[in-house]
């Protein structure tokens, strides 16, 4: 702060950043990112996975230093090296997941989140401070109950009530409402907008979900692959508009050259109905088939079910039911899907499809170890597993020291070209995968869609799930819409308008 | 580039595949060594030469005829317990109730062994042995089911299973099934002569030992070269990689666990055959908490575990001349055991950080 300055005006917050660049390497996260946040404005940030929300939010809460840029708060130039800076300067934020500790009690939880909590706590005097906040508080959360028997709502206010409590005075919330009711959502937000209105804070929100950003939101800028593509006032721009802005209109890659028609029906899901992840809300498909020789893309913006579906094909998420592959019953036994050649690419291979600790070959056999032709084997056999993996190793251009390596030390993309040729190979009739080429360089993506297409055009059935709006167009025959655990919406990739997919994509029919 | 396309040359590999094999066996090494040399700097605190301490458990352990075959009675269920640790290890699961195994096997062949008398020895023996083997495989599997059905901590409730079990025994042995005959220390009815395991032809080391090196190969051939061990490495792996390849996680697990808990019921059985005659209290003498330490320091191979337990035995079967010559306590030992545990599982963060052991840093 400079002496004899004027003292920064209580209130809310003015927050701007300034031609704001992130690179990471070769790879630029932030590309000359300008937003202005007015004060006591609610300001929405949208953008698909990847297109640099979190990277801009972590400049400007000093997680990360910009390559270049500038921020001003109040109307003057700061310099956050850290996040206490940001604190200092009344920047806060409130994270998708909650901070709070669940076995202590909201004023517990209050008192030591402060910087200056003394070494022993006057908790009679911290008491009657608590209380004398809350009542000056438009809202209210009971400080004497463990955190634990909070609803998420309720958390949710208090990670905000916290946040006014430290003193801070414009708050960066990070998909805040992800893992509430829509009833919840809309209270929380609700409250939000009123100590915007009151003059009290301003915000930043990352949000997916267009019907948030009309309701309760003043203005709103749009991010794609860390450009800003759009800014405006809520009040000026539809859903459609804001759709078009965020999976932009220049996206519409043409489709891979592919051959052949489609052939009989290979995966039929119906009436498939099972919990999501945070159990509150259900998953439900009504109706989902895949043909031989036809890419089946679900498109969507990520925590719409997605994952859970992935978890449903591959018998990991228990649902009622009917799931059918060529015609007979299917439960994701290995039996089933050595027998009925159901092969399967999760996403973030490593983590999902491998054993970081066990070596290139032996993950390479995952598939195979346990099939002798058409029967099963008890012996393992180890020079049989090491010729075939040495041989899929040079097929597929994979990358390793030795066959012996772990398959941990890889980089991403020869991971995946490893889980590619173990699944990939021999008859495969039905191929379910999920984001791919996430994370991946430029020349693996193009090779691994490239097997995906040759695997389609050979005459196998591909669900595709991924978020990455372009890949679908790329890829699919078909491209179906998933929203709130449910397929939204259907289309032939060929006649697909992408305005409409964002539309069924924001949640809105 | 270059290291990148060593596959299919011929040149000399062998050099960084030792490095990376190595690694399993410098370490734990390393850490061995480390303990002992805390273990030293202990015995100087209390005025004792760590060099004498060294020269006695060599004496005690190895350096006769005699001291040699204590230790190698001692391995037999030191090697079956630490199985019953590293069999589920290798499915990601840390089991270490592997004592409460142990005595329920002792218990049941020394609660049913008194009615087999009038069997021929041929098929008592045998039978007395998959009973123990059933009920110590029962006890491992309920923690390997709480787990996999109720998502209960293994490592907790099989801990806690073996104090139940430590309980049931002297339940029994005092009550139900003890002998009117035997008035200080609670037993069971005294086996008949022919239901006693003899010892190895020429040794005076018991029956055990055999069965016990026989198990590890065993478990080893399992593990290493047969279907069922490579699914059960890949649970242990990425238990998520396994149920997206269909592998059935579940039955591995109860599977595992009770071959696991097998082998620590049949320990009990050889104590009880082969040592006491009979089953009391003297069967919870602590080999279960043991085998814990031999598993870690063996880095679960099965094979590796059989050194290991010779290793342990001898310091086991050294203790009583420790503690007559030096005049220590006889718990001088589990402070040793204590410090070599602490070591090994602070040596784990080693694994994959030193260069040394890199293959690219002899390629």
């Amino acid at each position: 702060m400079i002496i004899g300055e004027d003292p920064v005006l209580p209130g809310a917050l003015e927050v701007a950043t300034l031609g704001m660049t992130m690179r990471f390497g070769g790879f630029t996260a932030l590309d000359d990112v300008s937003i202005r946040v007015a004060p006591g404005s609610f300001h929405a940030l949208l953008g698909e996975n990847g297109a640099g929300k979190s990277t801009l939010v972590k400049c400007m809460m000093g997680f990360y230093h910009a390559t270049s840029g500038q921020m001003t708060v109040g109307g003057r130039e700061a310099r956050i090296a850290d996040p206490r800076d940001a604190h200092a300067l009344g920047l806060g934020m409130v994270y998708q997941h909650f901070t709070l500790v669940p076995s202590l009690t909201a004023a517990e939880n209050l008192v030591i989140s402060r910087r200056d909590t003394p070494a022993v706590i006057d908790w009679a005097r911290e008491s009657r401070a608590l209380r004398d906040f809350m009542a000056a508080m438009p809202f209210r959360v009971p400080l004497d109950q463990p955190i634990s028997r909070l609803a998420a709502g309720e958390k949710q206010k208090l990670e905000i009530l916290k946040q006014l409590y430290l003193g801070r005075r414009f708050l960066i919330l990070d998909e805040p409402t992800s893992v509430l009711t829509p009833d919840e959502a809309d209270e929380v937000l609700g409250h939000v907008r009123a100590l915007c209105a009151a003059g009290e804070i301003s915000v930043l929100m990352i949000t997916h979900k267009f019907r948030e950003v009309t309701a309760f939101a003043d203005e709103v800028s749009v991010l794609r692959r860390g450009r800003l593509v759009g800014q405006g006032r809520v009040a000026d721009l539809g859903h459609a508009d804001m759709a078009a802005m965020m999976i932009g209109t220049s996206a519409a890659r043409t489709p891979l050259p592919r051959q052949g028609a489609a052939g009989p029906e290979v995966l039929s899901v119906r009436g498939v109905k099972a919990r999501d992840r945070s159990g509150l809300k259900e998953i439900a498909i009504d109706a989902l088939t895949v043909k031989a020789g036809e890419v089946v893309g679900i498109a969507g913006i990520s925590g719409n079910g997605q994952m859970e579906l992935m978890e449903i094909l591959t018998g990991q998420r228990p649902a009622q039911g009917e799931i059918r592959v060529a015609g007979r019953p299917y439960h994701a036994t290995r039996t089933e899907a050595q027998a009925l050649a159901v092969r399967y690419l999760p996403e973030e291979p490593l983590r999902n499809a491998c054993a970081g600790r066990m070596s290139v070959a032996e993950n390479i056999a995952f598939r195979s170890f346990d099939r002798n032709g058409a029967a099963s084997r008890f012996w393992l056999a180890g020079g049989q597993m090491r010729a075939r993996a040495a041989q899929l190793v040079d097929a597929f251009k994979v990358k390793t020291a030795s066959l012996d390596a772990p398959i941990a030390a890889l980089s991403g993309g020869n991971v995946q070209r490893a889980v590619l040729a173990r699944e990939l190979t021999g008859e495969v009739r039905l191929l379910v995968i999920s984001n791919p080429c996430f994370g991946l360089d430029f020349s693996a993506v193009a090779e691994i869609r490239a097997r995906i297409m040759a695997a389609r055009n050979a005459g196998t059935a591909v669900l595709l799930m991924s978020e990455d709006l372009d890949e679908v167009m790329e890829l699919s025959d078909r491209i179906l819409v998933m929203s709130e655990g449910r397929i939204a919406f259907e289309t032939p990739a060929a006649t697909a308008d992408l305005a409409t997919i964002g539309h069924h994509m924001g949640g809105h029919a | 580039m270059a290291d990148q396309t060593m596959i299919g040359s011929t040149g000399a590999t062998w050099l960084p595949a030792l490095a990376r094999r190595s690694e399993a066996v410098v370490i734990p090494l390393a850490a061995l060594v480390l303990g002992l040399g805390l273990f030293g700097l202990f015995l100087l605190t209390q005025g004792k030469s760590p060099v004498d301490f060294m020269a006695i458990v060599w004496k005690g352990a190895y350096g006769s005829a005699f001291s040699l075959q204590n230790t190698l009675s001692r391995a037999a269920p030191l090697l079956l317990a630490a199985l019953c640790v590293a069999l589920p290890a290798r499915l990601g699961l840390v089991v270490i109730g592997g004592e409460g195994a142990i005595v329920l096997g002792g218990v049941a062949t020394g609660a049913l062994g008194p009615h087999l008398a009038a069997v021929p020895p041929i098929v008592a023996l045998p039978l007395l042995g998959l009973i123990a083997m059933a009920v110590g495989g029962l006890w491992i599997g309920a923690a390997g089911a709480l787990r996999f059905y109720r998502g209960v901590n293994e490592t907790i409730s099989s801990l806690l299973l073996a104090y139940i079990a430590i309980a049931l025994m002297n339940h029994l042995v005092e009550g139900p099934f003890r002998d009117p005959a035997s008035l200080n220390k609670p037993s069971t009815l005294p086996l008949v002569d022919a239901l006693r395991v003899g010892n190895l032809p020429g040794m005076e080391v018991h029956w055990g030992l055999a069965f016990g090196l026989l198990a590890c190969v065993a478990s080893w051939v399992l593990i290493d070269k047969t279907t069922w061990g490579f699914a059960a490495r890949i649970v242990g792996g990425n238990v998520r990689a396994a149920q997206v390849q269909g592998l059935p996680v579940g039955r591995l697990i109860l599977g595992f666990t009770a071959l696991a808990g097998g082998f620590a019921g049949l320990a009990g059985f050889f104590e009880v055959t082969a040592v006491f005659g009979s089953a009391n209290a003297s069967l919870a003498s602590g080999y279960g908490y043991t085998g814990i330490l031999i598993a870690f320091l063996a880095r679960h191979n099965p094979l590796a575990i059989i050194p290991v337990a010779l290793l342990l035995a001898g310091f086991d079967a050294a203790s009583g001349l420790i503690q007559r010559r030096m005049d220590l306590p006889d718990a001088t030992i589990l402070v040793l055991q204590g410090f070599v545990f602490l070591v090994i599982l602070i040596s784990d963060t080693a694994y994959g950080r030193l260069k040394l052991f890199h293959p690219e840093r002899w390629a």
